[in-house]
């Protein structure tokens, strides 16, 4: 009964903040469009019973306009989270390696820009980007280039701010990874003779791999439905679902179709969402007994007591 | 080697950021250029009405809706850490972790098209009218904290001895003291650690906010987004420098905070 | 006969598919110290979670002081319990810890002060007031943890493994202060533990657990010299099991050249090694003669392997003053008739 109370009232409202409002955009991605506030008929009413359409859903597949968003999606997603793996790798690394009391301040450089403030970064790169701005001014200055790029506004920019962003999603779950390996296996790989290259080639890097797929899907998820960064930095066409989306809702007041988008990005990103879930539990499963050596903050108490 | 990569990296972090705060300190008109040290720009902040209107709205929300992302997240993470298993626990697991991993486009569509049918039916059955604004935002950030602060509640307390609450009851403690004198001060650092991050969420929050938010309802970061569509300002520069610094400020006490908290269970260690 | 302070009567609990505790019978008198004795899933921890409130048995009855208390909550029954991981509050400090459920209780302060002083003198603990759990070595956690329970003064404590996180350097001793803490309260202990040594060593009567059953149940000695069991002989220290074809006579035959002759008919017998002596010549119905097979040395003797003419193989224990035999020499062993211990199944 007690238990009851407790879970009552956050169950209650998951159901009606998250349960409920992905069901109805469900059902609105199934409606017909409509002159009126809010812009459609709902797909199911009192008065004329069915009055849904799949038009919507038929106008994803068969426009290649929102077709390649998705797809154009997907590529900036894989690649923005490629290239956060590639930066977490060293710098996850590092903080492996650093010494034991070294490890929790590192780690927190790392997150601390998480805690900035995301539009502010942004704003950062918009000014250090832009024509005049301070990275044409040293290309210029130092004689790299003759004149300013058009860096603002492109792929590049945008590939920037995404791994600007997300880089510290990759390190936490990479750096976690690495702190858990027995350091004895890879002493143990040196004392049959490998090369510290090869030590990391064929011991720290496949036994990382769970860490590094979870760091690639925290990348990947968020990045594959992001608005706000290739809105500010990315050129015009660098048409994303995100941006699509926004479109169709706050300039053609389209609502079934973004919906319907909403909806479609959501079917995409259920296999990594759920992959990602997969490679969490199995990782704090396996995190729970080894004491972290992420320094002495743990307090020691806690060890889970063995009972049965 | 491996030093090299780090320094490199934590270059690339941090680097515009503190370039961003330097030059909110330059008296030229054009960002990221030098026209000698001037607070000008944090005057111009400070007497713009609509920025610091904006600001005091996202703050309340902020702080509103972190509070009550931890009331219910810490339920939340309760339950998920010590009820083993019942009915619905599946879907319950699911629906507190789903804020975490939509896409932000998908939750701020989802909750406004919530938050519309429930104005159709509330004017249609009551003839209110329920306008959108701060508080449809407020509920929609309680909810993505919600499900942040459930992770981090859930984290400490399977980082727990059961037997803690177990032995607090075989002394003689009723389930609601064992709770009061055993469990909270426990999950206290997860607490706070959960509301400052239900906080910083709620104020960099853009996506969500546009959606749900009404006319009345323009939160710091939509304003900041609307300037920065047209490019960078040397107010926004300047409006970076005093985030930057508040949230080093509040960091920092955390740190201090949780840090007392944990240091007084780690000396022997 | 005075009334039994625990009593147990045909417990059982059930989780999921396996029978953690089958209609399990038990008695522990007042001021007696039982150790409750089993391999990993005999069921013993889950009989102590009962006892104490967290799990609830499906059948039987809990009865306390003749009071039947299984439906009581874990902090209305007036049971403690020692938890194997000491479960020490780690944002209290020591006082606060111990005064933890004088306070529950409702306790005036500075009655509660007085009895925290009482009970950290009691294991040498005075002066460590305010310090933090983590600021304690694991001896000390494990003292703090038995105080905690033992300042409410109930007449029934129970101990998960109370040695079991100890260096075994320090659980020999910290053994014997659990004792003599024990006498000096008179309270009754149940304690759960894996360690037969530490059971035989500090126990009235020692219960063993197998498969959620009782399979024996009695003073340490009776349990070392006639165990009942083969399950029982084998689980208290090392044991020679002897199988053999009865003869009409009432003599069995164990191999070639091995007749016993034991005080009655049973499927098989124990043995112990130290029982079993050297000597000149093997007796003929008491004493066999062997082939040393290994040799290892223990400090206070000599454990040989050896080899039976059937092919048998046992463990006899030798005096460390005799010289060692050579491997491959020819032992006759004998034994007292009355050390061969009847095993019922």
């Amino acid at each position: 009964m007690r238990r009851f109370l407790v879970l009552l009232p956050p169950f209650a409202w998951l159901l009606a903040l998250v349960a409920a409002p992905v069901a109805i955009l469900a059902g609105i991605a199934l409606s017909q469009g409509a002159p009126g506030v809010p812009p459609f008929l709902p797909p199911v009413s009192l008065a004329a019973g069915w009055q849904g359409t799949l038009e919507n859903i038929l106008t994803l597949v068969q426009d290649g306009y929102y077709a390649g968003s998705f797809l154009r999606s997907l590529v900036v997603a894989g690649v923005s989270a490629a290239l956060c793996l590639g930066l977490a790798y060293p710098v996850a690394l590092g903080i492996a390696a650093a010494r034991e009391g070294w490890r929790v301040p590192l780690l927190a450089m790392v997150l601390l820009p998480f805690w900035t403030g995301f539009l502010p970064r942004l704003g950062a790169w918009i000014g250090l980007l832009r024509d005049g701005g301070w990275v044409n001014g040293v290309l210029t200055g130092l004689g790299v280039t003759a004149g300013p790029l058009p860096l603002l506004y492109s792929d590049a920019a945008m590939y920037l701010g995404m791994v600007h962003a997300y880089l510290p999603f990759a390190v936490l779950p990479l750096t976690a990874t690495l702190l858990r390996r027995d350091l004895a296996v890879e002493e143990a790989a040196a004392d049959l003779g490998a090369s510290p290259w090869v030590v990391f080639r064929t011991v720290t890097l496949p036994l990382s791999l769970p860490g590094a797929a979870a760091a690639f899907l925290l990348v990947f998820i968020p990045a594959a439905g992001e608005f706000v960064i290739p809105e500010l930095l990315g050129p015009p066409e660098a048409l994303l679902v995100g941006r699509v989306l926004w479109a169709e809702f706050f300039q053609n007041r389209d609502w079934p179709l973004a919906a319907a988008l909403a909806v479609a990005l959501l079917v995409l990103l259920i296999a990594p969402i759920r992959l990602f879930q997969r490679l969490d539990e199995g990782g704090s499963r396996r995190g729970a007994s080894p004491p972290s050596r992420v320094g002495g903050t743990a307090a020691d108490g806690r060890r889970p007591g063995v009972l049965r | 080697m491996r030093r090299i990569g780090l320094v490199l990296g934590l270059a690339f972090l941090w680097l515009p950021i503190l370039l961003l705060v330097g030059y909110a300190f330059s008296a030229d008109r054009i960002p990221f250029q030098w026209g000698g040290f001037s607070l000008r720009w944090f005057r111009a902040l400070a007497a713009n009405g609509r920025m610091l209107e904006a600001a005091w709205l996202s703050l309340r929300i902020a702080a509103g809706a972190a509070t009550l992302a931890v009331l219910l997240g810490g339920m939340a993470g309760w339950v998920l850490a010590r009820h083993g298993r019942f009915r619905g626990r599946a879907l319950f697991g699911a629906l507190a972790g789903a804020p975490l991993v939509l896409p932000e486009v998908v939750t701020g569509l989802s909750l406004l098209l919530l938050f519309v049918v429930l104005q159709g039916a509330a004017e249609a059955a009551f003839g209110w009218q329920l306008g959108r604004g701060a508080t449809t935002v407020l509920l929609a950030h309680a909810t993505l904290g919600l499900a942040y602060v459930a992770v981090v509640v859930q984290a400490r307390l399977a980082g727990l001895d059961p037997a803690l609450e177990e032995a607090a009851a075989d002394l003689g403690a009723a389930p609601f003291t064992v709770f009061r004198t055993v469990t909270l001060p426990l999950i206290a650092p997860a607490l706070v650690a959960g509301w400052l991050l239900a906080f910083t969420l709620s104020l960099d929050d853009v996506v969500v906010a546009s959606f749900v938010s009404g006319p009345a309802g323009t939160t710091l970061p939509m304003l900041v987004f609307s300037q920065l569509r047209v490019g960078l300002t040397p107010e926004i520069n300047a409006l970076a420098a005093v985030i930057l610094a508040l949230a080093g400020l509040l960091l920092g006490l955390a740190a201090v905070i949780l840090g007392r908290n944990g240091r007084g269970g780690a000396r022997a260690g | 006969m005075a009334e039994a302070l625990l009593r147990l009567e045909g417990v059982t609990k059930r989780f999921g598919a396996t029978l953690a505790l089958d209609a399990l019978s038990l008695e522990v008198m007042p001021g007696e110290f039982v150790a409750l004795l089993g391999g990993s899933g005999s069921g013993k921890s889950t009989l102590l979670r009962i006892v104490a409130g967290f799990e609830a048995a499906e059948a039987g009855r809990v009865l306390l002081q003749g009071r039947d208390i299984g439906a009581l909550p874990p902090h209305a029954r007036p049971v403690s319990m020692v938890f194997q991981s000491y479960a020490l509050f780690p944002h209290l400090t020591v006082f606060h810890n111990v005064a933890y459920g004088l306070r529950r209780d409702g306790v005036a302060r500075p009655e509660i002060a007085r009895r925290v002083a009482e009970a950290l003198a009691m294991v040498g603990l005075e002066g460590f007031e305010a310090r933090k759990p983590a600021q304690l070595s694991g001896g000390q956690r494990q003292r703090v943890a038995l105080v905690r329970s033992l300042v409410k003064r109930p007449p029934l404590l129970l101990l998960d493994e109370p040695l079991g996180a100890l260096d075994a350097g320090l659980r020999e001793r910290t053994g014997l202060e659990l004792r003599a803490l024990q006498r000096a309260t008179g309270a009754g202990f149940v304690m759960v533990t894996h360690d037969q040594a530490e059971a035989l060593a500090l126990a009235d009567r020692v219960a063993v657990l197998q498969e959620g059953r009782l399979a024996q149940y009695g003073p340490p000695q009776v349990l070392y010299e006639r165990p009942a069991t083969r399950h029982v002989a084998e689980f208290l220290g090392a044991a020679n099991i002897l199988e053999g074809r009865a003869r009409p006579d009432g003599a069995v035959e164990c191999g070639a050249g091995c007749l016993l002759r034991p005080p009655r008919a049973a499927p098989a017998y124990a043995l112990r090694p130290e029982r079993i002596r050297l000597v000149a010549q093997a007796p003929a119905e008491k004493g066999v003669t062997a082939r040393l097979k290994d040799l290892a040395y223990r400090g206070d003797g000599w454990l040989a392997m050896v080899a039976l003419p059937g092919g048998a193989e046992w463990r006899v224990a030798l005096p460390a003053d005799a010289a060692p035999p050579a491997p491959g020499a020819a032992l006759s062993l004998a034994w007292a008739a009355e050390s061969l211990a009847p095993l019922d199944a």
